[in-house]
């Protein structure tokens, strides 16, 4: 029968099963690739199959096999998720962390209204997340351990008028995951929530004005330091957090003249 | 079979395939430990309470595409009774005690029968289990699937050899039945199988008669491995149980130093009174240790103990009192001299966080002295010390997966933590090798550590694909499996 996983488990020598959803480019790739390198098992979902192959052959494990198997999933099929967060698990013989990071940011300019566009964002970047996330929670519950974190931004912190359904996809995801954090952490599961500024990743180029940045790995380096660390919410890079600050503090009277 | 991450991609490229196979509910999870705690695992836990449920578990296996792990009182100290990311079938609730014959001392018990609860049923018409194992929460099932052995393994042999018949459900959910005569070569694998060939439904077991609530109990200490080895020398052929606690951080000139506890079974007509010492009542281990320390807690107390200065400490002074002491003798009841591990119940919450393993070797007679004293030396030059150190006379059986020898083993307990695990790993397959030198074995109900390459060596090839044939025609489907199996059986 099919159900044996493709490793063995050795009591003494655990290795760590992580999940990265939206993993074919960009911070996701990034994370693979560390995670692999900090000797994670890691199961790769994304859309494109050739980022995916392309990923799991650069990432080659002791003995020479991959330690990165690729699965080719859309997060907007919800209704495979069950099934497929199952098969994933099975596979990788085990979960300790599930990192979403699926997001799309189609151009939006500033007096367009595009249902299409904002109902993309809206299924890829929160909803798939829940789909994914719950899984995880139900399952880490049970367990009674596991690490869950999830890729928001720092435009999750205000409604601007630049990017109205991508600021309320993130501030949903900022919400959801504090609320999976106080469902969880008594059960000894830790969420992080990861507010990244500006990475250099496809994303970016839609970003009409850009300072502050860095580059996937050092995104990603940045990121499994605040989850190993169980951090609650983290900036990256940490400066973030002053801008951010500002911007929450900043009176509506001024905030809604600005243009950003 | 899917084994390449290739595979696996091209396999969730089709989401029909996926959809045709049922979810099990998420429900059933549940964090399933290591017996010593070293190892987490999860898995999708199902507990039938009969024959037709059981079967039933079987069926989802298949309709879910997960494998089945066998579990009973979950004893052992590795992965033998984890199943990670599949189902685990634990039979505790099957515990019927289905017959008993008190004039033949023949009883038929469902597999998930503790030893506890065997020995209580028969004490008072004068019966004991003929091996009793360290601990009495042990299952029947699990100690038939392991083939355990008690203090009296030289003379006895292991539970197999008291084992007159069993019914085996096998993963099609058919019921065989096989005793010496009948499916000979599926009683002699299935014992001591780990739970690969089928599920034990019932156990047909031969007691041992008993005149007596009592045992004549001698202890003394030994200077060293040498007067530890000599004693049981001259003691083996007249004596019943023989057990030896070896002081493992004593070094040079005193290596293999430690107690030694050997008990004889009193002769009919030696006891005065046996209506009364073979009372239930009688036998029972009382709550409390010394008088007044409740014996439910006192894990908290021993647990600052738990590195090696304060095992030092216990281990020197449980020697020097027992020295101190001299010989000593006195009668005890059966239950106190067999359970000491439960006594202290969660002993093993000492070890937390990281937990404990246990290593236990089984080498022939004429190389086990060097090689027991080779190993307590490497351990200590690694910086390694084990805590608790069990000595025991062992002879071989017929069973095809067997761990004994006409020898000893030593059984060794190690703390492990975080910060020693590799370590602990590489002493292990260092230990491995002075074994396999020695034309030892290992056994799989203590085991974490063992490697495929290792366990060919000792089994042989020949056993192995023995084996795995019988395992081809009682579950073709290879739908009985554990973290063990995989881990030293699975083929690459």
């Amino acid at each position: 029968m099919s159900s044996t996983n493709p490793f063995t488990t050795r009591p003494l020598e655990p290795q760590p099963r992580a999940i990265v959803i939206g993993a074919s480019s960009g911070l996701g790739a990034a994370l693979v690739r560390r995670l692999a390198a900090q000797g994670y098992r890691v199961a790769a979902l994304a859309r494109r199959e050739a980022e995916l192959a392309a990923l799991r052959d650069q990432v080659t494990g002791a003995g020479g096999r991959s330690t990165v198997l690729p699965y080719v999933h859309d997060v907007t099929d919800t209704e495979l998720v069950p099934s497929l967060f199952d098969q994933v698990t099975q596979d990788l013989g085990g979960l300790d962390l599930i990192i979403y990071c699926a997001a799309v940011q189609p151009p939006v300019d500033l007096h367009e209204y595009n249902f299409k566009k904002d109902q993309a964002m809206l299924r890829t970047n929160l909803l798939g997340a829940v789909a994914w996330l719950n899984q995880a929670a139900i399952r880490f519950e049970r367990a009674k351990s596991g690490r869950i974190a999830g890729i928001s931004s720092i435009a999750g912190d205000r409604g601007r008028v630049g990017s109205p359904v991508y600021n309320t996809s993130k501030a949903g995801l900022d919400a959801y995951l504090e609320a999976l954090r106080n469902r969880l952490s008594r059960h000894g599961v830790a969420v992080t929530t990861v507010k990244p500024g500006f990475i250099d990743t496809e994303l970016l180029k839609n970003a009409p004005r850009t300072f502050w940045v860095i580059s996937p790995d050092e995104a990603a380096a940045q990121t499994l330091a605040a989850i190993n660390a169980r951090k609650q919410v983290v900036y990256v890079p940490p400066r973030w957090r002053l801008v951010s600050l500002v911007v929450r503090a900043m009176p509506s009277v001024i905030f809604r003249r600005l243009n950003f | 079979m899917k084994t390449t991450a290739l595979q696996t991609s091209a396999k969730n490229l089709s989401p029909k395939q996926t959809a045709q196979k049922i979810l099990l509910p998420a429900e059933r999870l549940e964090q399933v430990a290591s017996w010593g705690g070293a190892t987490q695992s999860v898995s999708y836990v199902y507990r039938p309470a009969t024959v037709e449920a059981l079967s039933d578990v079987f069926t989802l296996a298949r309709r879910s595409d997960r494998n089945v792990g066998l579990r009973g009182g979950g004893n052992s100290y590795g992965d033998a009774a984890l199943n990670s990311e599949n189902i685990i079938l634990d039979l505790r609730r099957m515990n019927r005690i289905l017959e008993w014959n008190p004039d033949s001392g023949v009883i038929r018990v469902e597999p998930g029968v503790t030893l506890a609860e065997l020995w209580q049923y028969i004490i008072e018409d004068g019966w004991w289990p003929p091996v009793a194992t360290g601990t009495s929460f042990t299952t029947m099932g699990g100690s038939a699937a392991m083939n355990v052995h008690g203090k009296n393994a030289w003379q006895a042999g292991p539970i197999g050899d008291h084992i007159l018949e069993f019914d085996l459900m096998m993963s099609s959910g058919e019921i065989i039945t096989c005793n010496r005569t009948e499916n000979r070569d599926v009683f002699y694998a299935a014992i001591g199988g780990f739970g690969m060939l089928g599920v034990f439904t019932s156990l047909t077991l031969q007691m041992k008669r008993i005149y007596s609530g009592l045992l004549d109990v001698e202890t003394c200490v030994q200077a060293d491995l040498d007067d530890m080895f000599a004693y049981f020398h001259e003691n083996v052929a007249h004596s019943n149980y023989i057990v030896g606690w070896i002081d493992s951080l004593a070094a040079g000139q005193t290596v293999g130093r430690g107690d030694v506890h050997r008990a004889n079974y009193l002769p009919e007509g030696a006891d005065p009174n046996p209506s009364q010492t073979l009372r239930l009542e009688n036998q029972h281990l009382g709550p409390n240790l010394f008088g007044v320390m409740p014996r439910s807690i006192m894990w908290l107390f021993m647990r600052p103990m738990m590195r090696d200065t304060g095992m030092r400490f216990v281990n020197r002074g449980k020697y020097l009192a027992g020295r101190f002491g001299g010989m000593k003798r006195y009668r005890q009841p059966h239950a106190q001299f067999h359970f000491l591990l439960d006594y202290i119940p969660d002993w093993k919450r000492a070890y937390q966080p990281g937990g404990l393993i246990q290593y236990q070797p089984f080498i022939p007679k004429e190389t086990a002295a060097d090689a027991f004293r080779e190993i307590l030396e490497l351990c200590q030059r690694r910086g390694l010390p084990n805590y608790l150190t069990v000595l025991k006379r062992h002879k071989p059986d017929e069973f095809l997966m067997s761990y004994a020898v006409d020898g000893f083993s030593m059984a060794m307990d190690f703390r492990v933590t975080t910060e020693n695990r590799r370590r602990v790993v590489w002493l292990a397959r260092e230990l491995d090798q002075i074994v396999i030198n020695a034309g030892g074995r290992f056994y799989f109900a203590k085991d974490s550590t063992l490697r495929p390459e290792t366990a060919a060596t000792y089994l042989g090839e020949a056993t192995i694909a023995r084996f795995r044939d019988l395992k081809q025609q009682c579950d073709p489907e290879n739908i009985l499996q554990t973290d063990l199996w995989r881990r030293i059986f699975a083929v690459a």
